[in-house]
Formats: C-alpha cells, sequence, structure tokens
C-alpha cells in the first residue's frame, strides 16, 4: 500500500534570537512513512523533537530541509492559502484539553469554524455538529455550553469532533490522553480506535507513553535527541527492542505489578552498572 | 551583567541622539520667527535678516544640529536667544531645585509603595482600603488641581508650610525640607498609586506560587518568604513601573513648579518654549534624555539584582 | 482567501454583541459602575446641550460683572476675574474635554492596537522593529514632548492631543502585543490554524476576542490621561487663550485664590468628574471581566487554613499508638460566595509506620493532594481542616498553632513537590535556598559543607556548580534532586512526597524512585507517596490507600490491591491499567469512500 504520509531526511533547526547564531538541530533526519488508516505510534522523552515532527507535518513549524508529502504531494513549504486546502486531509488533538479550546466560544462555534471556514453554509455546519458530538458520545446540549462546563476527558472529545468535523485522511495527535485520569484514558483511546475502524483515518500518534503507544499504534517509532533510534510493528519494537535507547525506555517504565516491577528494577540497574 | 550594562548603555546613547536630533529637527524646522521675536514687531525685515545670519538660522537644519551636537559634546550648549544667559550655566543654577524636588518624590514613591504595597499584600483589610482611597484621589484628581487644593489646605488655610518658593539646602535644611515637601508629594502621589497597586498584585501573584509553599513546608518563617523570597521575585515589575512613572513624574514637575512658583526647570522650560528661545530648549531637551537614560540605567542595574534572569537576557 | 459569505459574518458578530451585552449589563448592576457611568453620560449632555444652557459666549466678557457671585440672575455660576460667566465657560471646557479625550484616546487606541496586533501576531523581525520604535516613544520624556509639541502643531488643541494620543499609544500597544502573544501560544489558535482559518480570521475571531476587555479598560484610562493632559497643558498657558479650558479655568482660580477659592470648585470639580468617572468606569468594568470565583477569598490576616478538632463521636476509631502518622477522619472544607461550603476531603482516616511507603492513590479530583497537605499544615488560607484525630509520634498536630507547625515541618515533616521547576524560587541560588533552610541549626560554614554533600547524595554529578546555580540554569530532573536534597536536609521522620515524578521523563523518573528508596532504607523514615501512577506505586509501596471523592475507598497490601482489590472502585481502576501484554494487531483499517474527503467535496 502507498503511504499517505511520506517524510525523507526531515531536518529543523529553530531560529535562534541573535541574528548570526543558529539554535540547535531539533530534527535531525527524520524519516517516516504512515499508509491510510494506520496507526504510527511517535515514542519519545521531552525534547526528542517529537512534538517537532507533528508540528511541522501540520506546517505549524518550517522544516529547514527534507521532504514532507501527503498522498503523493510534497507538503514541505506550502505557502498559507495552499496550506489551508490542507486542513481538510490533515488534522490535531493536542495534548493540554484547557488551552486546546478557545474558552470564550460555545462549543458549537468552535466545531463549526472549521466548517465555515471551509465554505459550508452555517445551517448544513450546525447540522454537522450534532453529528459530530454524537460520533464522540458527548450529549447534543453540549453545543451551546462553554468550554469550562466540561471535564479533561470530554473536552479532549471535543478536540476530537473538531478534528474529524472536516473528515481528514490523517489526525496528527499530540499527547492526546496524557493529562487524563486513568479511567478517562482508556476510554478515550477506546473511542479513538472505533472512530479509525469506521472511519479509515490514519493517526501520527505522538507519546512519551509506552502503554499508551502499545494500546493503539500498529507500527511504533521511537525517537532520540532528533533522531529515530528504531521502528517497527508495535510488539517487535516493544518486546525485542534493538536499539539501546529503547531497552533503557522500556526498563525504565515502571510497570504496575510490585513483582514484575522488582524484576525488571533488578535488570535496570544491572544494565546500568557495566560489571 | 557588564555585557547587558553596555549594551543598555549603548541603547541609551541612542536613545540621546535620536531624541535630540527629533527635537532639533522639528523645533528648528518649525520656522519660528526668532529673530523678529527678539527683535520686536517695529524691526525691518532687513536687521531681522542680519540676525538671523548672525545665529546661523539660516544654514541648513542639519548642519546646525551638527554645529549644536559637537559644542554640547564640548560642554558649550550656546546662550539664550533673549537673555544671552549661558544655557549650561542657566541650568546647572535650577538644577537643584527640580531634582531636590524630582528625588525626594522618588524616595517618598519607592518608600510609601514598598511599605504600602507588602502591608496590603499580607494583611489585606483596611490598608487594602488605604490603598484603594490613595489611587482613587490620585487617578480622579489631575496633578494641577490636586495640587491647588493642597496648596489652598496646607499653605494658605493650615499654613503648615510655605505656599510658595524655594530655600536651598545648604540655607537652611528645615526650610529646604517644608519648601519641597509638598510639591513633591503631590508629584509622588500617581506614582504611588500605580506603584503600590503594582506591588501588592505582583506579591499576592508570588505568594500563590508553589516555590512559596515550599519554602513554607521547609519551615521557613513568613518574614522571610514575604520580604526575601517573595519580594525580591515581585519587584521586577515593580521596578519597570517605577521607570515608566519616573518620565511621568519628571513632566509633571513642571505643573507643579508653576504652582509651588519654583524655580526650577518647569518654568525655564516654559518661558523658552514660549518665546522660542531654540538654545534653552535643546539644552533642556538634553538633560531630559540624560536623565531618563540615567534612571533606566539605574533600574536595569537593579532588575539584574533582584532577576538573575536578566542578566543574561 | 475565500470570501465569507454573509451567514459567514452573521455568526461570530452574534456571538460578540451577546457577550459584550452580557459584560455591559453586569456592568450596570454595579451601583459605582451605573454611576459612573450615569455621571459621565450626564457631563457630556450638558456639554452637548450648550447652545441650550449656554448663558453666555464663554469668552466674553462684561466687566460690571467682575467676580459675580453665585446665583447673580443670568450667571448661575458667577463670574471670574475678568467678567467672563463661569457657568458658560464650564460648559464649553466640557467640550474641549471631550474632544480631547475622544482624539487623544482614538489615536492612542487606534496605533496602539493595530500596531500591537501586528507586531505580536507576526512576531521574529516585525515585533523587534515595531517594539523597538514604541520602546523609544516610552522614553521620550514628556518635558521634551511639549518642547517639541508647541512649535510644530502651534496653538490648536486638538494637533497636541493627537499628537499626545500617538506616545499614549505606547501603553495599549504592549497590553495588546503581550497579550496576542500569549492568545497566539495557545493551542487553540494553533487549532484554528490548522483547521485552515485565515489569519485575518484567526486575529479577529480568537485574538482580538481575547484582548477586548483589557482594550475597553485601557481606553477609560487613556481618555482620562488625555483629558488630564489638554487641562494641564492650558493651565500652563499652551495653546489658544480664545477656547474655554478647564486648565484655563483652574489657572484664572489660581490666580485668584486668596480673593474668590470657590471660583476653583467649578473646574477642579467637573474635571474630576470626567476623569474619575471614566477612571471608576474602566475599573468596574475590569471588576465585571474577571471570572467570577466559586470560592471565598479570606481576608483574614494569617496565612494558614484553619484547624479544628471534632467534637469526638461515639464511633470515632482512635489514633493508632505508636504509629508514626495517624488520621482519623479527616475533613477538608472550602466556603462556597453563597455561604456554603464544598467538602473536598470526607472523613479520611489512614496510618502511616516508621519505615513505610505507603501510596495514596486516586484521580484528578480525588483529595488526594488536599489530604497530604492538611497534614503538612499548608493548605490555603481559605481552607477549613477537620479531624478526630491527627496525630505524628503520638503529638496531635490539631492543637498546634503557626509557629508550632512551623516547628513541626522544619524538624519533622518533609514535602517533595510535583513541578520541579515551579518550586524552587527563580530569584536565589540553589545553594542560598537550601542554606537557608538549615540555618539556626548550625553555623553557616557547616551549612554550606552540609548542602553540598546532600547534593553529592542526591546523584548530582558537579555539587559545587550546581550549589552555586540559579534554578533556570539546571534541568528538570536535577531540579527534582535538589528538591529531594531540601526534603531530607532536615532529616524528617515523615515524608510526604506529591506526584514526585509525574512532571519527569520516565528515564529521569526510574533514577529518582531509585533515588527516593535508597534515601528511605537510609533514614527509616516512613513516605508518604501521592500519585496516580500505579507503576510508580508498584515500584515503591509497602501499602495503598485508594482515594475517590474525597474518601478513601480501600486500604491494603500492595499486592493485595494489585491483585485482589475488593472494592469495585479499585477494580475499575486496576482493570483501567493499559495491559503490557496485549498490543495492538488488527488489521489497519480501510478508509472508508464516504467518511474521506474528496477534492470536489465542499
Amino acid at each position: 500500500m502507498t503511504a499517505l504520509l511520506q517524510v525523507r531526511d526531515l531536518r529543523l533547526r529553530y531560529p535562534s534570537p541573535g541574528l548570526r547564531r543558529h539554535g540547535p538541530e531539533i530534527l535531525r533526519g527524520i524519516s517516516l512513512d504512515i499508509a491510510p488508516g494506520e496507526t504510527l505510534g511517535l515514542v519519545g522523552e521531552s525534547g526528542s523533537g517529537k512534538t517537532t515532527i507533528g508540528r511541522a507535518v501540520l506546517g505549524l513549524a518550517q522544516p529547514t530541509a527534507g521532504v514532507i508529502s501527503f498522498d503523493g504531494r510534497d507538503i514541505t513549504h506550502l505557502r498559507v492559502r495552499e496550506r489551508r486546502a490542507f486542513a481538510r486531509d490533515i488534522q490535531v488533538v493536542f495534548q493540554d484539553p484547557y488551552t486546546s479550546l478557545n474558552p470564550s466560544l460555545q462549543i458549537e462555534t468552535t466545531l463549526a469554524e472549521p466548517l465555515i471556514a471551509q465554505g459550508l453554509p452555517a445551517q448544513e455546519a450546525r447540522r454537522r455538529v450534532a453529528d459530530l458530538l454524537d460520533r464522540v458520545e458527548l450529549p447534543a446540549d453540549a453545543a451551546e455550553r462553554y468550554p469550562r462546563e466540561f471535564s479533561g476527558g470530554q473536552r479532549q472529545r471535543v478536540a476530537l469532533a473538531r478534528a474529524l468535523a472536516l473528515r481528514p485522511r490523517l489526525i496528527v495527535c499530540d499527547e492526546p490522553v496524557s493529562a487524563l485520569d486513568l479511567t478517562t484514558q482508556a476510554r478515550v483511546l477506546d473511542l479513538m480506535i472505533e472512530l479509525q475502524r469506521s472511519t479509515g483515518v490514519a493517526y501520527l500518534f505522538i507519546t512519551h507513553d509506552l502503554a499508551v503507544v502499545r494500546h493503539i499504534s500498529h507500527r511504533t517509532a521511537v525517537m532520540y535527541r532528533g533522531e529515530i533510534v528504531e521502528s517497527g510493528p508495535t510488539r517487535q519494537v516493544t518486546s525485542k527492542p534493538t536499539a539501546d535507547y529503547t531497552r533503557k525506555l522500556l526498563l525504565a517504565a515502571p510497570t504496575a505489578d510490585p513483582d514484575r516491577q522488582r524484576k525488571r528494577r533488578e535488570e535496570r540497574l544491572r544494565l546500568r552498572s557495566p560489571a | 551583567m557588564f555585557s547587558f550594562l553596555l549594551r543598555r548603555l549603548g541603547a541609551g546613547v541612542v536613545l540621546v541622539f535620536i531624541v535630540t536630533f527629533l527635537t532639533f529637527v522639528l523645533t528648528y524646522g518649525a520656522d519660528i520667527p526668532v529673530a523678529r521675536n527678539i527683535l520686536g514687531p517695529s524691526a525691518t525685515e532687513a536687521d531681522v535678516a542680519l540676525l538671523n545670519e548672525q545665529l546661523g538660522l539660516d544654514r541648513p537644519v542639519l548642519e546646525q544640529y551638527w554645529s549644536w551636537l559637537t559644542s554640547a559634546f564640548a560642554g558649550d550648549l550656546g546662550r539664550s536667544y533673549f537673555t544671552s544667559e549661558p544655557v549650561a550655566a542657566a541650568m546647572s543654577s535650577r538644577l537643584p531645585v527640580t531634582m531636590s524636588v524630582v528625588i525626594v518624590a522618588c524616595v517618598l514613591t519607592l518608600v510609601i509603595s514598598c511599605a504600602l504595597g507588602v502591608a496590603s499584600a499580607v494583611r489585606g483589610g483596611v490598608l487594602d482600603s488605604i490603598l484603594q482611597g490613595i489611587s482613587t484621589v490620585a487617578y480622579v484628581f489631575p496633578a494641577i488641581v490636586l495640587g491647588i487644593i493642597m496648596v489652598y489646605v496646607f499653605a494658605i488655610t493650615l499654613q503648615w508650610v510655605p505656599a510658595i518658593g524655594y530655600v536651598s539646602l545648604a540655607d537652611s535644611p528645615g526650610l529646604w525640607l517644608a519648601s519641597v515637601a509638598l510639591p513633591a508629594l503631590v508629584l509622588a502621589i500617581h506614582g504611588i498609586a500605580a506603584l503600590a497597586s503594582q506591588i501588592r498584585g505582583s506579591l499576592i501573584d508570588e505568594l500563590n506560587k508553589e516555590y512559596v509553599r515550599t519554602l513554607r513546608s521547609r519551615g521557613f518563617s513568613e518574614r522571610s518568604i514575604v520580604l526575601k523570597h517573595a519580594l525580591r521575585n515581585a519587584a521586577s515589575a515593580g521596578l519597570t513601573v517605577f521607570s515608566l512613572q519616573f518620565i511621568t513624574l519628571f513632566g509633571a514637575s513642571l505643573f507643579i513648579e508653576k504652582i509651588f512658583a519654583l524655580p526650577g526647570y518647569g518654568t525655564y522650560t516654559y518661558n523658552s518654549v514660549v518665546q522660542g528661545d531654540l538654545p534653552a530648549m535643546m539644552g533642556v531637551t538634553l538633560f531630559s534624555v540624560l536623565l531618563v537614560v540615567v534612571v533606566n540605567l539605574l533600574v536595569d542595574i537593579a532588575n539584574g539584582w533582584v532577576n538573575p534572569k536578566a542578566r543574561v537576557a | 482567501m475565500t470570501i465569507p459569505g454573509p451567514d459567514v459574518i452573521s455568526a461570530p458578530q452574534a456571538e460578540r454583541h451577546r457577550r459584550r451585552h452580557g459584560a455591559f449589563r453586569r456592568l450596570l448592576r454595579k451601583p459605582l459602575g451605573l454611576s459612573a457611568l450615569v455621571v459621565l453620560v450626564g457631563v457630556v449632555v450638558l456639554g452637548l446641550l450648550e447652545p441650550v444652557l449656554s448663558t453666555h459666549a464663554p469668552m466674553s466678557s462684561d466687566l460690571a460683572y467682575t467676580n459675580a457671585s453665585l446665583g447673580t440672575p443670568g450667571w448661575p455660576l458667577g463670574g471670574d476675574q475678568f467678567g467672563r460667566d463661569i457657568w458658560a465657560r464650564v460648559l464649553g471646557s466640557i467640550n474641549v474635554s471631550v474632544i480631547s479625550a475622544v482624539i487623544g484616546a482614538g489615536v492612542g487606541v487606534v496605533i496602539g492596537t493595530v500596531f500591537g496586533l501586528i507586531a505580536g501576531y507576526v512576531g521574529r523581525r516585525t515585533d523587534a522593529i515595531t517594539s523597538w520604535v514604541f520602546n523609544l516613544l516610552i522614553a521620550f520624556p514628556s518635558l521634551v514632548l511639549v518642547i517639541v509639541l508647541y512649535p510644530v502643531v502651534g496653538s490648536s488643541y486638538q494637533g497636541m492631543m493627537a499628537i499626545f494620543g500617538l506616545f499614549l499609544s505606547t501603553g495599549i500597544f504592549r497590553l495588546v502585543r503581550n497579550l496576542v502573544i500569549t492568545v497566539r501560544n495557545e493551542l487553540y489558535v494553533d487549532a484554528a490554524r490548522v483547521s485552515g482559518l485565515s489569519n485575518l480570521r484567526i486575529v479577529g475571531r480568537h485574538v482580538l476576542f481575547a484582548v477586548r476587555g483589557p482594550i475597553i479598560i485601557a481606553t477609560a484610562f487613556l481618555a482620562s490621561s488625555a483629558i488630564g493632559v489638554q487641562a494641564g497643558l492650558a493651565f500652563l498657558g499652551f495653546g489658544s487663550t480664545q477656547i474655554p479650558s478647564f486648565g484655563a479655568m483652574v489657572n484664572d482660580a489660581f490666580l485668584n485664590l486668596y480673593r474668590d477659592p470657590v471660583q476653583l470648585v467649578w473646574p477642579a470639580g467637573f474635571l474630576a468628574l470626567l476623569t474619575g468617572s471614566l477612571v471608576i468606569l474602566g475599573n468596574s468594568y475590569r471588576d465585571v471581566l474577571a471570572a467570577p470565583q466559586d470560592t471565598v477569598r479570606s481576608r483574614r490576616r494569617t496565612q494558614e487554613a484553619i484547624v479544628t478538632r471534632d467534637v469526638p463521636n461515639e464511633d470515632a476509631q482512635p489514633p493508632m499508638a505508636g504509629a508514626l502518622l495517624s488520621v482519623r477522619g479527616l475533613r477538608v472544607r472550602y466556603p462556597h460566595v453563597d455561604g456554603s461550603f464544598k467538602e473536598v476531603v470526607r472523613g479520611v482516616s489512614l496510618d502511616v509506620q516508621s519505615g513505610e511507603m505507603v501510596g495514596l492513590v486516586g484521580e484528578s479530583g480525588s483529595g488526594k493532594t488536599q489530604t497530604a497537605f492538611s497534614i503538612l499544615g499548608l493548605l490555603p488560607k481559605e481552607g477549613r481542616v477537620a479531624a478526630d484525630a491527627m496525630e505524628l509520634l503520638g503529638e496531635s498536630l490539631l492543637d498546634k498553632d503557626a509557629r508550632a507547625m512551623r516547628a513541626v515541618r522544619r524538624h519533622l515533616v518533609s514535602y517533595i513537590p510535583q513541578e520541579p521547576m515551579a518550586n524552587l524560587d527563580p530569584a536565589f541560588t540553589v545553594g542560598s535556598q537550601l542554606v537557608e533552610g538549615l540555618r539556626g541549626r548550625m553555623s553557616r560554614r557547616e551549612a554550606v559543607d552540609e548542602v553540598k554533600g546532600l547534593l553529592a547524595r542526591v546523584g548530582i554529578p558537579d555539587p559545587e556548580r550546581t550549589f552555586r546555580s540559579y534554578p533556570y540554569q539546571i534541568s528538570g530532573g536535577m531540579a527534582q534532586r535538589v528538591l529531594i536534597a531540601g526534603a531530607v536536609a532536615s532529616k524528617p521522620k515523615l515524608l510526604i512526597a506529591d506526584e514526585p515524578t509525574t512532571a519527569l521523563d520516565v528515564t529521569v523518573q526510574a533514577e529518582i524512585l531509585d533515588l527516593l528508596r535508597d534515601l528511605q532504607e537510609e533514614s527509616g523514615m516512613g513516605v508518604l507517596l501521592v500519585t496516580h501512577n500505579f507503576g510508580v506505586v508498584a515500584d515503591l509501596c509497602d501499602r495503598v490507600a485508594v482515594m475517590r471523592s474525597g474518601e478513601i475507598v480501600e486500604t491494603g497490601e500492595v499486592r493485595t490491591i494489585f491483585h485482589r482489590p475488593s472494592h469495585p472502585y479499585t477494580q475499575e481502576l486496576i482493570g483501567s491499567i493499559l495491559d503490557e501484554e496485549s498490543v495492538r494487531e488488527d488489521d489497519i483499517a480501510e478508509p472508508r469512500p464516504d467518511m474521506v474527503s474528496t477534492k470536489e467535496q465542499p
């Protein structure tokens, strides 16, 4: 199957405040593919550059080198107007459910906004909003309420609805469940999988949490300091890692079982002190 | 820290050039009939033209600015067109008056604002109301009205202080203080309102921050937490307000010196502007902008002291 | 850019209108705001009715009425020392003041807002240049401004106010720019951009929307200072003598102060009414816009929450003898605006033994952190704490005053926070804030050595250097080690850690967990670990207490809780843990044609 999203040798360096000095390189030659309907999990620690990849794909960060292509078309350096046409195809769900929704707008306004911007009549947009709320399992009266009236999990559902509004083919999910409680987290993940099955949308799923990655990703890529150190089918990456860093990451994540965690800890400590 | 100050100093020098240049171009280019003003309406056109030539006013503005700038560097600010008094001398004789009022006003602003701001942030209640009262008075009454009311109440009715005039510090410290106290207070009140509210607000913000809770968890005394830790972090925003207030305060001394009949820069400025006494106007401009640059530099130094991040910024 | 159709425009406008209406109506409900508005409108209307109300031309003088007294027929407020009608001059001055306010504030707001929006939204070089220019304007001494103004615009007060407006715009510029930068970095603006909204729409809808309140407030203040500046300039004698002005009237009255002080009352009074009503209006609007608070802010003088001991009731369990910490029936409440209370901790009982690590787990809002802070005596002062018993080493914490609790925190109980960076004082070096905590126990020199030793003990590679560093110069993981050093410096008997690794990366988390375990084993202290992470619990804890909505639903040995949870809620929580064995391996979803956008679809 041909890739929906293809990233080749992506490099990115943020300009530093000084005129001549260059900032550090955040992305150092990233290549990845996502097939239609597939979830690619991108795992890494803070500062590894995983969020920046997502922002580059969304057009919110400008790569210094490399190519991002979507459906065979180069979208690395689109101009603002061209970019806007891609809003239909690539959408986003951010981590923080509290700042990703405008607090002073009703849910309906937030959800209808992208539809109207794409030229849908307001009447039609409102009808679609009701439909979207239903899809993310929120009550219909949610449309007239403000973000502050919702819990974190409900807000992420709204964010999901906003992303789905334009029927995109790819959603960049930047830590979408990290701020949620355990029980809510599991429910939102299940909803995301269900939506993927019914719509065939692909996810670029960015997270630091290996447990979440196992749950939702078909394939997984591990990032460390701006590079992908390992990638492959999720089971292979999370059970038979080849890269040292992946192994370190897996051993560092505590497991929710006192006895297994003790073994894991001992193994990690053994690995740390080279005898 | 050193390179930071050097950069701020550089920015100050640039400001001096830009302000003096703009002022020069705007005032000399404004076609004020200087020679006509000096000679009076009965003078002939030829006399006027001759005087213009003698004063160099017929030369291009840029050339005049250059010669003003070079002699200003040498300490020569020219002579007044009307009194022939050297501008530099006239200004240094007025310096003590204005600076007395301004410095006393600044000290009042800083001391009262800190005390009131901290106390009302920590205690609230009555002190909050006092602060609110001062702010309301300061914002409701423009400085001129407040000044005149003060003169009427304290000088004319109660006769606590002399209504007008200035006594130098060297002549009599007591009378000096009496003569500058009222004008300084009027000047300070707006600054106090602004600065005390700022300190109160940022101190309350700081006290709600997590590091304060952590300091409390280690059993630090409230005194150390408020006065040492939180106040130092709140000071940065206060300093910015203070540097802005200083500029306002210095400008307002124009009104205050008129109300209290103080022979300082205010009256000098007023007379030179109304007469179109260009060298005197440039003298005041230069002095004002130098003062602003110096105060800003002091504020930067203070800010670098309280805020370690500012040192590398 | 697509051209929006009519309904596209109407939706946001209707929305905006409704919101502003709401804020405006709330303003009218405030007595102060309403009266300020009434005064302002009243004075402006007086000015507008000048042609009807005025008794004379403001400039015409009739020496027969020099200093005419109040209520002279045809001279309602009397005459001034030149025989001019004070009432007529007041009316004329109102109009001059209002026009000054409109010009000054108008120019200031328009220039400040436009450039603030541009600088804040575009950023980078545009921002740098614009900010530089406005900083120049701010630093421009106002004295010099007067010098320049007079020769350039001459005696026209409108021209003067326009230029003053330019200089007054610096405040608005800063305000708008900073607000826009904050808003621009909000994720919802990114989301709007990704949704395909044009920059113009984003600025208009999301950015301007968020900054309009502060702009309205600033406009009121600006108008007030414009009036003050105009009066001040006229007072000094700048400007035409043919135009009535409060400043000129104040000057006249000032010269006449000994003879007829009442003449000062009129210009000063009306001037104060105008500037004052604007300022009060601005302040009231600010109060209206500030989000209404659910809970009451305490006005009490102390910093601590009120702690009370409950009347012992029949079925209250006694505290456990010999326990390090024993809490019975702890309740924490916060007052609401309407006088009722919201209970966030509802009867929590728990024990911690020396040498034991107890995990307090629960989801957000379960009250676990509130429980921890009430033991430390660090709840905000609005809080009310009550318990049947709360004993540390057999001594009741409920009877201790602020001073005694401070001593407890200094010697017996310590705290490790969640966010390492937010919990170090940014203005002091790491070393100095740790040393201060040890002062009073030992000399300065000893404290310095002690702290350096501690920094080495918590695994900081270069203690000397970290000692001298400011918090912003160290990483989050290092900062957490510093905080742990600060917590164990007093050799506490009980350590309370509130989500100590939540803000850290997992590799750093593992190291911090190792450190906590080592320190606990070394010192034999008891640890109460507040967390939502079951992995962390499994790694460290001996016993676990599970909290939900302010209550502990189950307490037990760590293995029991994981393998045989008895309470349904614990079972649900354990069941929600994402299983390590199951990995997603279903087929990739087929894209459904009806759900996928096509180029033709609108």
